[in-house]
């Protein structure tokens, strides 16, 4: 890797004043580790955010648990109110990655860096979450904005994110078999707000699917997936899968994913 | 002493826990890396983007302006000290009379680049980052050119050229077995079989990358390179004699503790000359560490074939011949054993099992703007076991039989066996494989299996693999008239010291294969000493006498057997000593047990004894015999070994997803006598996650176009993991080599040799009432998922 400054704030003010100053936000960094190993990132400063105790947690608010933005993997895999409260994500995030990933990554960290095989964003936009950032909160919606690419602007920093309690949700994913980031990943979810599927993996960043929510809508049941038609000419297609193939995976998974909400 | 006696020592047999592992479960093992030499320099090496090219000019201006830059070396450098390219250890001549086609292999690239990776210019600096840093600044002008990387492209006309003296990429076209009398065959048969299959690519990916230091004393005028490397002896031999013109005396190569081969480290690398000479030239110590994404690029790859081949059968499924047309892939450049991989190590073993009295087998090879191929665990073997086994499971559904059956048929019984492409097997019992792998296989009860998976929507099927393949290379004499250019022998010294305990040092290397227990069970058992009592000294070509180092899955047998020669002089000389001691005559004595005895007399004198009398010969008999016990031995073999075996597989697949579950995996191999059965089996279980890794997982793959790796990383190159795997079932028959003393015929590479075939004979086993017939490696959920949905179509 480049040499660069290396710099640990105590405090969110601190650590916004030194990424206004150009500094790169370090959160679990299991990608951006990665690259700067690669030389394929230089920053001249690393911000690291885990000396601040304010972006950890996990905390719930009448019908909303709220997930501070540096909370470990393997914590929200663990914590009793994530799996009590919304099992969907606690399964997920004890899927994410090995051991190692898990004790190091962070709910933040995967969902500004907005990779399109993550698996934290379909969650978040299947359950209708609200990002919270140090000067704003965002929908879910208007959040994904496609491959590595989120509503945040400079400066900005994801701090917590809200997740309104469902009635059901599971994730089901299909690992790609060498780097075992989710091929195909789908979250459902039963909210206030409807039946919410949201795809990870397939495309070039999280995205809703109208047809299966339509569907499932009408019937929570893996049966109801059968009907609904999968566009592949929107997906991608590469060494490990082609469009065909993930279009059928989001079936699958879609199915597979309501089964378990339903079990 | 005899196989027979040998395997009923005390300690054959035993499963002793590994002498080596607490070194390395507590990091203590020394590395390459682990090893720092006062003023060591670091450094990296500028590789090609471009899979062809020509070098206009490189601009080393800015880069040796860089911080802690000692020196850039460039191909300029290398061809005004005239250092050569590296060379081929292996002649192949044409069917048409002419030598291969051997194209020069600089270490530095002179003119051009061959493929992404190819080596273009070494930068050394104080530290990895500084000379990591200072390659960025080195501006090499590349001319692109159209770029060819499958064999099927590189012979179509019109294609790029890749080297000049080789103007349509020919490497060579060669042919074994009677062209004529096969065609016979086919004119005769009640059916013919036919199959295209293609052999993946595989990168080799050993847990610890290349290492090596560079390391030139003025005070001697002499080297000595660390390398992370199989075969220290060959190492040094191509480095001094083929490329740099140095004397073999005054160049030391220490492997040390190196963290798996698998074939990938049995070659003479460029980076490895150049820091040899380097050193000397910038008169520093230099270090270079491979990094995985180097590694992906430039270590060896394996396989990469693609093959036709066709079975003639009587109306009974008996084989009347076999034609087979292989077209092999070696990359830009011609590695150290390359040439030997797709012919002599692959098409003698396609006989296999089988009493075919015809085989025909012709094998074009090309030249391809990809990394150098050479022999990856197995090495030519398991190309010609998953063509053959493919298709003979392949006949027997066309021909209505069993896979159980069909080869029953067909097997050899009687023994020694000379197929009609060279080889003569000397013992073996294919039916004893094949039942007991049915046997643990439960193959019995595979229809209730098969329903339960129907009744869950998944389809489930049974694949087998009756291997056999050739080992212990090679007698020299042999291996010389098929064009090697060296010999294939083993050394061995056993070095008795004064108080009775024992260091022996042999020429096979250990890189994972636990050589220090097994060969000192091997020394305690014929010694009569405890194996605690045993060190094993390996991979220093300053303490080892010459040896030919390990691959192919040779070092029991032959290097094994260089000890058991070492141990027998050992043993007669003791004899004297003791007989003298005890006042006998030495055709009197005995030895068992680590004990001398007179026969029909309660005489005894214990080795230790005579391991002292040895070295204070106070009562000697020094007028007749030397002091010492020292003993060297070199040993050639008189054939090959042929571990052999039955395997079967049987999978789950979810026509859904194309995932394939590998449910059970049963393997039985005859490997002779065992002496460590927890090391072979572990031997056999690293082989089948390999084989089994090919089948379902692994796949190197260049982009056909633009000549790019797409799987340089584990990202994209699918590793297998202990998950993607079940507990293995294991069993042996043993039929005792009957040409080595120890009746061993070698485990290293069965696994991965025996195990492709059975995992995609069991796939379309599964499949078959999907109407899918045929599926090449790897079967992955994507391309059986493609499969399913070509045959619905």
């Amino acid at each position: 890797m480049y040499a660069f400054a290396y710099e640990r704030p105590a405090s969110l003010a601190d650590t916004v004043a030194k990424m206004s100053a150009g500094g790169q936000a370090l959160a679990g960094g299991q990608t951006l580790i990665a690259s700067l190993k690669q030389r394929l990132a230089q920053p001249g400063s690393l911000v690291d955010l885990a000396g601040v105790p304010e972006l950890s947690g996990i905390k719930k608010e009448g019908n909303t648990l709220v997930i501070g933005a540096m909370t470990r993997h393997e914590f929200v895999a663990d914590n009793a109110e994530v799996k009590a409260s919304i099992p969907g994500l606690a399964a997920l995030a004890g899927s994410i990655g090995d051991r190692q990933v898990r004790a190091m990554g962070t709910m933040g960290g995967s969902v500004a860096n907005n990779d399109p095989a993550a698996c934290y964003p379909s969650a978040v936009l299947a359950l209708g979450a609200t990002v919270q950032t140090n000067q704003r909160t965002i929908a879910a919606d208007d959040f994904f904005l496609g491959m590595y690419t989120s509503a945040l602007e400079e400066g900005e920093l994801i701090t917590a994110i809200h997740f309104p309690v469902p009635t059901k949700s599971a994730y089901a994913k299909f690992r790609q078999p060498a780097s075992r980031f989710a091929l195909v990943g789908v979250f459902v979810a039963q909210t206030e707000q409807g039946v919410r599927v949201a795809i990870t993996g397939a495309g070039n960043g999280v995205f809703r699917h109208a047809g299966l929510e339509a569907a499932l809508s009408k019937s929570f049941t893996p049966e109801a997936v059968e009907g609904v038609t999968i566009d592949a000419s929107e997906l991608n297609g590469d060494l490990h899968a082609s469009a065909a193939y993930r279009a059928q995976l989001i079936k699958v998974q879609t199915q597979r994913a309501v089964q378990q909400a339903n079990a | 002493m005899g196989a027979s006696d040998f395997a009923n020592l005390p300690h054959i047999g035993e499963s002793l826990r590994r002498k080596e592992d607490y070194r390395f479960l507590t990091g203590a093992g020394q590395y390459t890396d682990d090893i720092v030499l006062a003023n060591m320099a670091q450094c990296y090496f500028v590789r090609s983007p471009h899979a062809h090219a020509k070098i206009r000019s490189i601009d080393k201006t800015a880069a040796l302006a860089a911080p802690g830059v000692i020196g850039i070396l460039d191909g300029q450098d290398v061809a005004a000290d005239k250092i050569n390219g590296l060379p081929c250890g292996w002649l192949i001549t044409s069917t048409n009379g002419e030598p291969m086609k051997e194209p020069p292999h600089p270490i530095l690239a002179f003119d051009k680049v061959r493929y992404v990776g190819d080596h273009v210019a070494m930068v050394v600096a104080e530290t990895y980052e500084q000379a990591r840093d200072a390659a960025e600044l080195v501006v090499v002008d590349y001319e692109p050119l159209a770029a060819v990387v499958d064999v099927r492209d590189a012979q179509a006309p019109g294609a790029p050229v890749i080297h000049d003296i080789a103007t349509n990429n020919q490497c060579y076209k060669w042919a074994i077995g009677d062209k004529a009398a096969v065609d016979a065959t086919f004119a005769n048969a009640a059916h013919v079989t036919k199959l295209d299959l293609v052999n993946n690519r595989l990168a080799p990916n050993p847990m610890e990358p290349r290492a090596a230091i560079g390391h030139y004393n003025r005070a001697g005028d002499d080297y000595t390179l660390y390398v992370s490397n199989q075969n220290p002896h060959v190492e040094r031999l191509l480095l001094t004699a083929f490329v740099m013109g140095l004397p073999e005396h005054k160049v030391r190569v220490i492997a040390p503790d190196v963290g798996g081969g698998f074939g990938a480290k049995i070659y003479l690398y460029a980076e490895d000359v150049c820091l040899t000479w380097a050193s000397k030239k910038l008169n520093r110590p230099i270090k270079w560490n491979c990094d995985r994404s180097e590694a992906f690029l430039s270590d060896a790859h394996g396989r990469d074939h693609v093959s036709h081949a066709e079975l003639a059968m009587d109306k009974d499924g008996k084989f009347l011949g076999l034609r087979v047309h292989t077209d092999a892939n070696l990359g830009a450049y011609l590695s150290t054993f390359s040439t030997a991989v797709p012919t002599i190590l692959y098409a003698t073993l396609l006989a296999g099992q089988y009493k075919t009295p015809q085989v025909y087998v012709e094998v074009d090879s090309w030249f391809t703007n990809t990394a150098p191929v050479d022999a990856y665990r197995g090495a030519g073997r398991p190309e010609a076991t998953y063509l053959l086994e493919r298709i003979v499971s392949r006949a027997a559904w066309e021909m209505g039989l069993s896979q159980d059956e069909i080869r029953r048929r067909n097997f050899i019984t009687e023994f020694p066996y000379q197929t009609p492409v060279a080889l003569q097997y000397d013992t073996g019992d294919f039916h004893a494989c094949i039942e007991q792998a049915n046997q643990l296989a439960d193959v019995a009860g595979l229809a209730q299996r098969k329903a339960q998976s129907k009744a869950k929507g998944l389809l489930r099927g049974l694949g087998y693999s009756s291997y056999i393949e050739a080992c212990g290379l090679a007698p020299s004499n042999v291996a010389g008239a098929l064009g090697a250019r060296a010999g294939l022998f083993e050394c061995g010294e056993v070095r008795v010291h004064p108080t009775g305990s024992v260091t022996v040092f042999t020429g096979s290397h250990s890189h994972g294969q636990g050589h220090e227990t097994t060969f000192a069970q091997v020394v305690a058992a014929r010694l009569g000493l405890s194996p605690e009592q045993v060190d094993i000294v390996h991979g220093d070509t300053g303490r080892v006498p010459f040896g030919m180092g390990t691959y192919g899955s040779r070092s029991i047998s032959v290097g094994g057997s260089a000890i058991m020669r070492a141990l027998d002089k050992i043993e007669a000389k003791a004899k004297k000593i003791a007989a003298h001691l005890m006042e006998a005559s030495d055709a009197d004595v005995d030895f068992a047990g680590g004990e001398f005895k007179v026969k029909g007399t309660d005489k005894m004198v214990t080795f230790g004894q005579v391991a002292l009398t040895a070295y204070v010969p106070h009562n000697y008999p020094l007028d007749k015999l030397e002091p010492g016990l020292n003993e060297t031995a070199f040993y050639d073999p008189t054939n090959f070994t042929f571990p052999n075996g039955t395997y079967i597989c049987e999978v789950e697949i979810d026509p859904a997803t194309g995932v394939v579950r590998v449910d059970r995996f049963t393997a039985v191999d005859d490997f002779g006598t065992i002496i460590n059965p927890m090391i072979v089996e572990g031997q056999v279980h690293g082989g089948l996650v390999q084989g089994i890794g090919q089948a379902l997982m692994e796949h190197c793959v260049y982009d056909r176009e633009t000549g790019q790796l797409m799987t340089g990383s584990f990202m994209d190159y699918a590793m297998p993991r202990a998950d993607d795997f079940p507990t293995f079932t294991i069993g042996h028959v043993c039929t005792p080599c009957t040409t080595n003393p120890l009746g061993t015929k070698g485990c290293g590479e069965a696994g991965a040799i025996g195990s492709p075939p059975a995992v995609m004979n069991a796939v379309l086993d599964a499949l078959a009432p999907l109407g899918v017939k045929d599926l090449d490696m790897p079967a992955s959920p994507n391309r059986v998922w493609t499969a399913i949905q070509q045959a619905k179509a």
